[in-house]
């Protein structure tokens, strides 16, 4: 038998990227379990806080109705928390991470390649909960241009947060300690104005607040309802890429230590 | 002579821990070379130092003509590897797998088909399209030496591809590895812990304990190191075994016994050695057909319950037994569920 004039040759950035996004987003529906569960809880929750909470929350000072003041905490709960770092995980238990050190794939577009299927991820979470939105009477006053908007600074902010996820899959290999950075959720968007406006928030938790940078996504996102806010808007990108300088560059540094053959 | 693998003193520490102390080989291109040794001999640390996923504290090594310190993306388009636990992702159909591995590679989707296509004796090609998870695991290591050739490599490293696997699992595998030999020329570094598996596919051996290499040459020519002859007593458990049946008076009369067996044997002209092993007595000679009658009366003359005595030639056991001083398990003493898992027993001891 000859040998055949098959030869491996290197490959670019973009085509590994292409190749490792094509593999992450390919076994999406393949992990349903990934998807429909946190689907679940931000539904839940966006309709348990309207539905007890409507009534108390007329006395508060806001601008909108409350269950538009509650549809970016519900996006944001959708988003956050979610990645494939528990693939990742898998990856390098199963020796499957090894393996594509051993190709001439770039390093980096295994990561981005997972990030790319996260995206896609975030789309199909914020969709059906902006369209619950809308069922139950939230309007956009900047139309679907800001709906468009809403649902990309919400996607936007779920990816720079799967830095924190990816950092911990990377640096320790286990499933557990993944599963534990969804506790930096709860500091995240918990500590911000997403039950009550910040003039309402008493003494610690409205300091708290003000530092928080999560409180200026959700008050970018509720800008979109009534108008078209640069200064919100603005604030909201300057807070979403503060934390994903942080979360990413700790993601890429347990890559580079991961993928370290020294 | 070009070398597809070369290394000169070749180290790896991790910390205190030295797991490969110097390693020199040179492997011709188109051999099968086995690395032979028990757990933590510094098997898989020499195959990862080798195949670039983890870089030399000292010392070189080249690997299809490129230098694994200085070149490893060059090295990684010329080999292929299998590491020890079938890396694959499970989610994935078995074409799927390939097909991904061929594009990391930048195959064209008609040379990934072509390659499938080659590959197929390998494959279950009734399997290729379900998930790899569904996959026994002679199917998923059968896969994953295929997702290893896709690119057709120069070299092949294969870190125990066997381990685990049932008997018909693993003799199909190393149908494979010989044909794949055979057929394209490639050369292939295989690490085991089986002395069968290096005495059936290598054609040299080096045996590897401590970190570094004890002995190295084709299985015919360590056999003909030890250079005689054994014989084997299979001996049953009611004879002067003392250890069966070793308790109180009666265990240390047997255990007299036996030392006097030995030491009988011991004394016949031309015995060179005589070895106890749970079960068996291995003793060594020169010419084993000239001694084999004293020995057969020395034995008929003791209380030993002597169930069968062959004559042979030395295996590799015993060449791994004399460069090591420890024994090394075959496939047919892999462990069963109520037996404890011990892999090396020192003999010394």
């Amino acid at each position: 038998m000859e040998t055949p004039a098959i030869i491996a040759r290197r490959i670019n950035f973009f085509f590994g990227l292409r190749v490792a996004a094509s593999r992450s987003v390919r076994v999406l529906p393949r992990d349903l379990a990934l998807i429909i569960p946190t689907l679940i809880v931000p539904i839940f929750f966006f309709a348990v806080t309207i539905g007890a909470l409507s009534n108390l929350a007329q006395g508060a000072n806001l601008e909108i109705d409350y269950k538009a003041f509650q549809l970016p905490v519900a996006i944001l709960t959708a988003v956050t928390g979610v990645s494939r770092a528990g693939a990742l995980v898998i990856d390098i238990q199963q020796g499957y991470f090894d393996r594509l050190m051993l190709t001439p794939l770039n390093r980096y577009s295994i990561l981005l390649g997972l990030m790319i299927a996260d995206l896609v991820v975030f789309i199909i979470l914020s969709v059906p909960v902006v369209a619950l939105g809308l069922i139950v009477g939230v309007r956009f006053e900047t139309g679907i241009l800001g709906i468009l908007v809403f649902i990309g600074l919400g996607a936007l902010w779920g990816l720079v947060y799967t830095g924190f996820p990816y950092a911990m899959a990377l640096f320790t290999g286990n499933p557990t300690a993944v599963n534990n950075s969804f506790l930096l959720f709860f500091p995240f968007i918990f500590l911000t104005t997403a039950w009550v406006p910040k003039e309402n928030l008493s003494g610690w938790l409205s300091s708290v607040a003000t530092l928080n940078p999560v409180t200026y996504i959700l008050e970018g996102l509720r800008s979109l309802f009534l108008e078209w806010d640069a200064l919100e808007l603005g604030k909201a990108l300057l807070a979403i890429a503060g934390i994903g300088i942080a979360a990413q560059s700790l993601a890429f540094w347990g890559l580079i230590k991961r993928s370290r053959t020294d | 002579m070009e070398f597809a693998i070369y290394c000169k003193n070749l180290c790896r520490s991790f910390g205190e821990i030295q797991a490969v102390k110097s390693l020199t080989l040179g492997i011709k291109r188109g051999e099968i070379y086995g690395f032979l040794g028990p757990n933590g001999a510094g098997k898989t640390t020499s195959l990862r130092m080798l195949s670039t996923l983890l870089k030399p504290t000292s010392g070189e090594g080249w690997v299809a003509g490129h230098d694994i310190s200085k070149e490893p993306e060059l090295v990684r388009l010329k080999i292929g590897t299998t590491l020890q636990e079938a890396s694959l992702d499970n989610i994935l159909t078995g074409r799927e797998t390939l097909t991904y591995q061929g594009r990391y590679y930048g195959l064209s989707q008609n040379q990934i088909q072509t390659r499938i296509d080659e590959l197929a004796p390998l494959l279950d090609m009734d399997a290729i399209d379900r998930r790899v998870k569904t996959y026994s695991g002679g199917m998923k290591r059968r896969l994953d030496v295929a997702a290893s050739l896709i690119h057709n490599p120069e070299v092949l490293f294969l870190d125990e591809p066997t381990t685990g696997l049932d008997p018909v699992s693993r003799i199909k595998v190393w149908e494979e590895i010989r044909q794949l030999n055979s057929n394209y020329n490639i050369t292939i570094f295989l690490t085991t812990q089986y002395l069968d598996e290096a005495d059936q596919l290598a054609d040299r051996v080096g045996i590897l304990s401590g970190g570094e290499i004890l002995t190295e040459g084709s299985p015919e020519e360590l056999k003909r190191k030890i250079g005689k002859d054994v014989i084997c007593v299979r001996v049953g458990e009611n004879g002067a075994s003392g250890t069966s049946n070793g308790s109180g008076e009666n265990g240390e009369n047997n255990k007299s016994d036996r030392q006097e067996l030995l030491d009988a044997l011991g004394k016949v002209s031309g015995v060179s050695s005589v070895d106890e092993q749970p079960g068996e007595l291995l003793i060594g000679a020169e010419n084993g057909t000239a001694v084999l009658g004293e020995v057969a009366v020395i034995l008929k003359g003791s209380s030993e319950d002597v169930i069968e005595i062959s004559l042979r030639s030395p295996t590799l056991d015993e060449v791994f037994l004399e460069a090591t001083g420890y024994r090394i398990k075959t496939h047919e003493d892999e462990p069963t569920s109520t037996e404890e898992t011990q892999t090396v027993e020192n003999l010394k001891n």
